[in-house]
């Protein structure tokens, strides 16, 4: 079987009060499917792999093809849970390894 | 080679010192090295000056620009006439068909800029990409209506937009990804800014050249052309000698 390639995003989240894990998640999955349906999130292959919330940055998982769609939506991010919210994409790595080197 | 971005369509209250220095704040520290508000009112020389030196201080280039929403092809040529030598960018937003099409044949437009609610106004089809194209002007797409906007209305939205896209690369029209947005929380990094551009089919250069190259691009090409020693196009005075 061919191997999925997968990339590993590190991504900030700017809002008052920082979001749980579970809203975070949520806000995400949320986004992806208001842009590209359920099919369409479904072949994201998301993952929430670390949630740092004293530096609130998030690690994110998803599928090398699906990299541009996940990018997009995180952009169309301004509210979660009915509070002003924005979410940067600080780096890409195809290695946790090489993501957190970069965060350094 | 690094590149420099870009975003030619901020938009602040410029009299609110306060929040245009945190909008200005933000844009440097997302990673823009010029920016340019887009003002109805015009600023005096003060003003201005406080304006720059605040970006000086962020370590942002501040580009002037003015933006028109003229009714009639009188009224375009008139403001053009009258304003383009004072600004470094002219955007032009079209509100009807003759208004378009004379603002794309102008050499003196640098921004073409349509409604993004109204679908029925945006005039961008394949005459006027080959008028663009003759010229110097470049299709400006604001993304914060793709931020603000959900369910169909954003639908329309992005099926117009990725059909002017695809006629701007057509006939080689510059396009410019423009934040168009006023409030930090709508802001984003240029990068961030290029990957919404992935919803308009443009691959990562093309999304990226739209953030970078081509604004920075339209920028030099206007302060060559406002600076002291421009002629014409391709000539320029190089040495003044004595009368």
């Amino acid at each position: 079987m061919k191997r999925i390639k997968r990339r590993y995003l590190a991504v900030q989240v700017q809002r008052e009060a920082l979001p749980t894990e579970r809203e975070f998640v949520d806000a995400v999955w949320a986004a992806v499917t208001r842009l590209y349906g359920e099919v369409g999130a479904s072949q994201t292959g998301l993952a929430l792999i670390k949630f740092d919330a004293e530096r609130r940055v998030a690690v994110i998982r998803v599928s090398l093809a699906s990299l541009n769609m996940v990018r997009a939506s995180l952009a169309t991010i301004t509210v979660i849970l009915e509070k002003e919210a924005s979410m940067q994409v600080l780096s890409v790595s195809g290695t946790l390894k090489g993501l957190y080197s970069r965060a350094k | 080679m690094t590149r420099c971005f870009a975003d030619l369509h901020l938009r602040a209250n410029l009299k609110d010192q306060k929040a245009t220095q945190r909008v200005i704040i933000r844009a440097a520290s997302l990673g823009y090295t010029q920016i340019a508000f887009a003002s109805t009112s015009r600023l005096n020389e003060e003003e201005y000056a406080k304006l720059k030196a605040m970006c000086r201080d962020s370590s942002v280039d501040l580009v002037s620009r003015a933006d028109f929403y003229p009714r009639s092809e009188m009224e375009l040529t008139h403001f053009l006439r009258r304003f383009r030598r004072q600004f470094e960018v002219i955007c032009i937003l079209c509100d009807n068909k003759e208004v378009a099409r004379q603002a794309a044949k102008d050499r003196r437009v640098d921004l073409l800029n349509f409604s993004s609610l109204d679908y029925r106004k945006r005039f961008f089809d394949r005459a006027e990409a080959e008028l663009a194209s003759g010229c110097l002007a470049a299709l400006e797409v604001d993304v914060k209506p793709l931020l603000i906007l959900e369910g169909p209305p954003r639908v329309r939205l992005l099926m117009s937009l990725r059909r002017e896209v695809g006629v701007a690369r057509e006939f080689g029209v510059p396009l410019i990804l423009s934040s168009g947005v006023g409030e930090e929380r709508f802001m984003r990094s240029p990068k961030d800014l290029a990957s919404l551009a992935y919803l308009l089919d443009l691959d990562e250069a093309f999304a990226l050249d739209a953030v970078s190259t081509n604004p920075t691009a339209i920028v030099t090409r206007n302060r060559k052309k406002l600076g002291s020693r421009f002629v014409a196009p391709g000539i320029s005075v190089i040495k003044e000698g004595k009368a």
